[in-house]
């Protein structure tokens, strides 16, 4: 019987678990088990949206979602920064130059930068947050005559493991960017912040009726920042959070990153604080 | 013979009538579906002819009980829904999503190649054809297409049935999915037994249908053969074994996710997975990456999965849900109300089987009801 459904009958078959075959072009070391890897993009790569990822594929290991970090307006490479944690991961950390990646993607839904224009824009990062955040930096300082005042608060754990160090102290010369780093705990030569990021947000001076926050990081720094920025009189509805949970197929086949109501794959990973606010409050959802 | 000319008639047909639309089936190549008897239960399994039908059986069904029983009459279909589901053959358990091999300088990718006989159904009942509608909004919907899904469900020929036994777990007539089947089928078919004359009624669906149905030797329905299917499916739905206050479910679970009732189910909950199994629209699954000994050939599989296992969330450094408590929760909200946000229709469709094959026997009406009348008080 024929199906009841008329969305998909004019469709192709195509097969979105198949990935395509990449090389990898660059790899560079972040820090003590972080490295970017700088993918050929190849002609059939589509543009991406700051906030979205990718599923990297290391040859018979597994598959993983990492986030976009590159410039969206650089083409012809795909940037991936990843932390060894999982086997896919360490596999993935492990590929030197001209070695094969399958990928797929770009998948979700990612930071709104449309709405953020003419808005102050709050961007808080904790830790490998930063990865994700990354592009819609690019397209802020690139379009940065639309965009109100523009702060990052970026949190990590020790100096080391400062994401980005050269960008980050190239932007930091610029006189339309504020740029503040905090270090959990400072080893070596330190004369920034120490603290949590949260403590940045009381210090920060925006406008909370025209402004957007951007926030992604471990969920309880991002549930804290959250409440922060609130405090700090922004509303719910102009706070986005970018989430994580596992992820098998990135396109709401596999049930696994559901988050109440949302497919983090792909309602997110970018979700509204205002859609997100009383989950995060409860355990284990 | 009378002529069949358009969709929605209906005929009466014999059960050489019944064998010989199979027969047709068989004739233009379909790979013909239905149940069968085995592992004493009734399993949907590849079938012949109306001979490989559990004639004369019946089921008891309970929470977490499930007994076959001989009727004592010869019907065909005299029994409710069994362990199995059509997504057996619609989403299959295990699935090669494709392999790959080493090359000189990495690697190549090789889909796979599905050629797959169209799959021809039968006894499919109302609430299974729901469940089927349901998968299609997962698998057919609005940003992607599972193909491997597609394939399998675009040339499905479905004969549908209309229950003449209500089982001891059913509750389609409370989530107003059957037991009366109405749409979404080629043919249908309801068995009618009247005084040692056995036959069936069949409803037209498809176009399909007709031409199949044309086959064979019919006579046109009289009111009397109709008011006896109608009769069937009304002594159904007045006695399905369990009943479920479905009004306003969404919204009362969507309130109730500190409850502590999830904390008193999680005390008998196994989180063995089961019910996730054996029901027809769950649709989670995990994939396996394998590779030989050798690590030059390597192969992507998806397989079924389940919210009640720990590996389901697993995140650096743990899982989400590490308490049977939440991995219930997330079961039974998604299944009564997240799934509404989702995919705009309940996820369950009442056919009972999670309450039949948990072998605690937890009941999903119960649990419903528990946070119903807590509310009340």
């Amino acid at each position: 019987m024929a199906i009841q459904n008329e969305l998909t009958a004019t469709l192709p078959i195509t097969d979105p678990m198949l990935p395509r075959l990449t090389r990898v072009l660059v790899r560079r070391r972040e820090g003590p088990e972080t490295l970017t890897l700088e993918l050929e993009a190849g002609a059939a790569a589509p543009a991406f949206l700051p906030g979205q990822f990718n599923m990297l594929y290391a040859f018979g290991i597994g598959e993983v979602a990492i986030s976009m970090s590159g410039d969206p307006a650089v083409a012809d490479r795909l940037v991936h920064t990843i932390r060894a944690v999982g086997e896919t991961s360490t596999a993935l950390t492990r590929l030197e130059a001209g070695d094969h990646v399958g990928v797929r993607g770009p998948f979700g839904a990612g930071w709104p930068m449309e709405a953020a224009y003419g808005c102050d824009v709050i961007v808080v990062a904790g830790g490998l947050g930063l990865a994700p955040l990354r592009p819609a930096l690019y397209r802020i300082l690139a379009e940065r005559e639309r965009y109100g005042k523009v702060v990052l608060l970026y949190g990590t754990r020790s100096p080391t493991d400062i994401l980005y160090r050269h960008e980050l102290e190239r932007w930091r010369r610029r006189l339309d960017v504020q740029i503040e780093v905090t270090v959990d705990y400072a080893n070596g030569p330190w004369h920034g912040h120490v603290g949590s990021v949260t403590t940045l947000i009381r210090r920060t001076d925006f406008d909370p009726l025209h402004g957007i926050a951007m926030v992604c990081g471990p969920e309880t720094m991002m549930r804290v920042t959250a409440l922060a920025l609130k405090e700090a009189g922004l509303k719910e509805d102009a706070i986005y959070l970018s989430m994580e949970r596992n992820m098998k197929c990135a396109i709401g086949f596999c049930g696994h990153c559901q988050f109440g109501p949302h497919f983090i794959c792909k309602d997110g990973p970018v979700l509204r604080y205002d859609r997100l606010g009383d989950l995060l409050r409860l355990k284990e959802i | 013979m009378f002529e069949i000319v358009q969709l929605g008639e209906q005929a009466v047909i014999t059960l050489e009538g019944l064998a010989a639309l199979l027969f047709g089936l068989k004739r233009r190549d379909f790979r013909l579906i239905g149940p069968t008897l085995r592992d004493q239960a009734i399993v949907y399994d590849d079938i012949d002819t109306i001979a490989d039908l559990p004639r004369g059986w019946s089921d008891e069904q309970d929470g977490g009980r499930y007994r076959l029983v001989q009727r004592g009459d010869d019907r065909l279909f005299g029994y409710a829904v069994g362990p199995q589901s059509w997504k057996h053959y619609l989403h299959p358990p295990m699935l090669s999503l494709w392999r790959a091999e080493k090359r000189e300088r990495g690697f190549e990718i090789i889909a796979p190649d599905e050629t797959l006989p169209r799959f021809a159904f039968l006894g499919v009942r109302a609430c299974e054809l729901k469940a089927i509608a349901i998968q299609d909004r997962v698998f057919l919907g609005d940003s992607f297409t599972d193909p491997h899904y597609r394939r399998r469900r675009e040339g499905a020929f479905i004969i549908a049935l209309n229950c003449s036994h209500a089982g001891g777990t059913c509750f389609c007539a409370s989530m107003n999915t059957g037991p009366k089947v109405e749409a979404g089928f080629d043919l249908s078919l309801t068995e009618l037994i009247e005084s040692d004359v056995h036959s069936f009624l069949v409803e037209i669906g498809s176009v399909e249908g007709v031409e199949l149905l044309a086959e064979v030797s019919s006579r046109e329905a009289s009111s009397e053969d109709r008011a006896q299917a109608e009769a069937v499916v009304a002594n159904t739905a007045a006695n399905m074994g369990r009943k479920m206050e479905a009004d306003g479910l969404k919204e009362l679970l969507a309130r109730n996710l500190d409850h502590k009732r999830w904390d008193e189910v999680a005390q008998r909950c196994l989180t063995c997975a089961n019910c996730t199994m054996v029901c027809p629209t769950c649709f989670c699954t995990s994939v396996e990456d394998a590779s030989d000994l050798a690590g030059e050939k390597a192969e992507r599989r998806r397989r079924w999965d389940s919210c009640f296992t720990m590996d389901f969330s697993y995140l650096h450094g743990g899982s989400v849900r590490n308490s049977p408590k939440s991995r219930y929760r997330q079961w039974m909200t998604h299944k009564l109300s997240t799934w509404f946000d989702q995919f705009g229709t309940s996820g369950c469709v009442g056919c009972g089987r999670c309450i039949s094959w948990c072998p605690v026997g937890i009941d999903i009406t119960e649990e419903v009801h528990a946070i119903r009348e807590s509310e009340v008080k």
